[in-house]
């Protein structure tokens, strides 16, 4: 029996050395593709032509912005709503409800608006670029790409880490914009105050920095989506199986970093960049 | 004698414990056409994937026109990438661009030609694997022999001097097999293109071959012209041009193996 429990423990400490060896294995890989990154649009400055293909960002700015714009304006509006009605059940004990248009004005710009952005494009698009790197992996698409000499992540990554790095942001504007005029929604309803009233209290409330904030995040998370989305695709293998897993990976993990890296910035901004 | 184009100096790889390529070297001359053959899993395909320097080795050395593929950085593995091309098994064109964009890619990447003279060498190149007019097609309405023949037009676009093949006729009919086997020996002859074609099909094997390679566990167990290999008294390059079921690798273990594989836990 004791040889067993031993054997058991022993057992378990290979598995528990095997799950460090793997995660740190995929962390400096996943750096060592950041940097690869970075290092290209660094390079992309002396020859933009060479490396950034105009055709391609905007192709991809297209699929993932333009494409993630129906979805972005039905969450924000139902959350704007959301958070309007239960800002007037709270505010309603203390006779405040009026302050309803400032806390989802702030509320929206700086914390929920750059979020449930995050979420519905970590979904949409980390799990479409996943999908598509991973079966262009399984299908020697991105091997024959080397052998061809071009460079697999300036061809098909950086187009799409500089497209959502562009287009997150945008979508992160109208996600605030709509999600406000959600919280009007439920004031108009509930208040009766007029879109100039509510406009006048939200602006009166809000301040640049708020704005700002947000869209910092924004850019954050997009690097997040696009370069996990990106990872997860490229390590595939192992066929139609694989890339299944891979997507999954792919958004699970991009919800776990953008939450994380939320929690850091809003304790960034609140506490230390007053 | 032409220059040696390619050398494989002692190239060892395992995967885990399992040692994939053992001590392997070759050469392959100008113009040469080298058939790598091998049952499934020998090794042959990670060879190939080791010269074009898709995969690095545990060690030993691989030679492309005198530079060392094995320690050379991105850059200038970049310029000798643009010398050759290689055909891979399924074709492996790119599924979100057309037939003539894929085959124009590498032109389009690499050189700073007029897009209406890369129009005329991907209709040229098109035309030399039988597919004009295919130009504004997905590869997902292409049948598998004609994927692979763009495959082989996008390999050959660059007007290379060393192609590789894997698997070249694997999953296709006997006529188009024999219309690339066709096209490769060609290639050879008339424009001097160096060749590596990897398979396990001996009649196309034989065919285009000026020496070929037998893979047997990692190992070179047989290299020389296609008479020599026809002629060699090395079983298992007997039992595997006969094609027959016995031999050094037996289809049947013996009865105490196969006893003791099933007891063993």
């Amino acid at each position: 029996m004791a040889s067993r429990n031993n054997n058991g423990s022993t057992g378990l400490l290979i598995k528990l050395s095997d799950a460090t060896v793997t995660m740190l294995r995929h962390i400096t890989s996943f750096f060592y593709l950041f940097f690869a990154v970075i290092k290209l649009i660094a390079a992309g400055f002396a020859k933009p032509s060479k490396i950034f293909k105009i055709k391609h960002i905007t192709q991809q700015m297209f699929l993932m912005g333009i494409g993630s714009i129906p979805i972005v304006i039905l969450t924000s509006l139902f959350l704007g709503m959301t958070l309007a009605m239960l800002a007037i059940y709270a505010l309603a004990d203390f006779g405040t409800e009026i302050w309803v248009a400032g806390l989802v004005g702030v509320g929206f710009t700086r914390e929920l608006g750059p979020l449930i952005t995050a979420i519905v494009v970590a979904g949409r698009v980390g799990a479409s670029i996943s999908a598509e790197l991973g079966t262009m992996k399984v299908s020697e698409e991105i091997d024959a790409l080397e052998t061809m000499g071009i460079n697999p992540v300036r061809y098909l990554i950086l187009p799409r880490f500089i497209a959502l790095l562009i287009m997150l942001p945008c979508l992160t504007v109208i996600s605030d914009y709509v999600g406000i005029y959600g919280g009007y929604l439920i004031s108009y309803f509930k208040l009766n105050i007029t879109i100039h009233y509510y406009k006048d209290l939200t602006i009166d409330a809000l301040k640049l920095k708020d704005v700002i904030t947000g869209l910092i995040k924004s850019v954050s998370f997009a690097m997040i989506i696009s370069l996990i989305g990106c990872y997860q695709g490229i390590i595939v293998s192992g066929g139609a199986e694989g890339v299944g897993e891979g997507t999954t990976k792919s958004v699970v993990n991009s919800l776990i970093f953008i939450i994380a890296a939320d929690c850091f910035f809003t304790a960034l901004f609140s506490y230390v960049i007053l | 004698m032409p220059s040696c184009v390619i050398k494989v100096d002692n190239l060892i790889k395992s995967f885990g414990k399992r040692v994939v390529l053992d001590k392997i070297n070759l050469e392959i001359h100008q113009g040469e056409t080298l058939v790598i053959m091998g049952g499934s899993g020998c090794g042959k395909s990670t060879l190939l994937r080791h010269i074009v320097g898709l995969e690095k080795p545990d060690s030993g050395h691989i030679y492309i026109k005198n530079q060392d593929i094995t320690t050379m950085n991105e850059t200038d593995m970049t310029e000798l990438r643009k010398k050759f091309g290689m055909l891979f098994q399924s074709g492996a064109l790119l599924n979100s661009l057309t037939v003539g964009e894929n085959v124009a890619l590498p032109l389009y990447e690499h050189t700073q030609l007029d897009p209406a003279i890369i129009n005329i060498i991907v209709k040229m190149k098109l035309e030399l694997v039988g597919l004009t007019g295919f130009e504004n097609l997905m590869p997902s309405e292409l049948s598998g022999g004609m994927k692979k023949r763009v495959g082989l037009a996008r390999a050959i676009v660059m007007d290379p001097e060393i192609v590789y093949y894997d698997e070249p006729g694997a999953g296709l009919d006997p006529i188009t097999t024999a219309v690339i086997d066709k096209l490769i020996k060609d290639l050879g002859k008339k424009l001097g293109i160096t060749s590596i074609v990897v398979t396990h099909e001996l009649k196309s094997a034989f065919r285009i071959a000026d020496k070929m390679a037998v893979l047997y566990k990692g190992k070179v167990v047989q290299h020389g012209t296609p008479d020599e290999i026809r002629n060699s008294s090395h079983p298992y390059v007997v039992q595997f041009i006969n094609g027959s079921p016995e031999g050094p690798e037996p289809l049947q273990r013996s009865k105490s193996d196969y006893i003791k594989t099933l007891t063993s836990t």
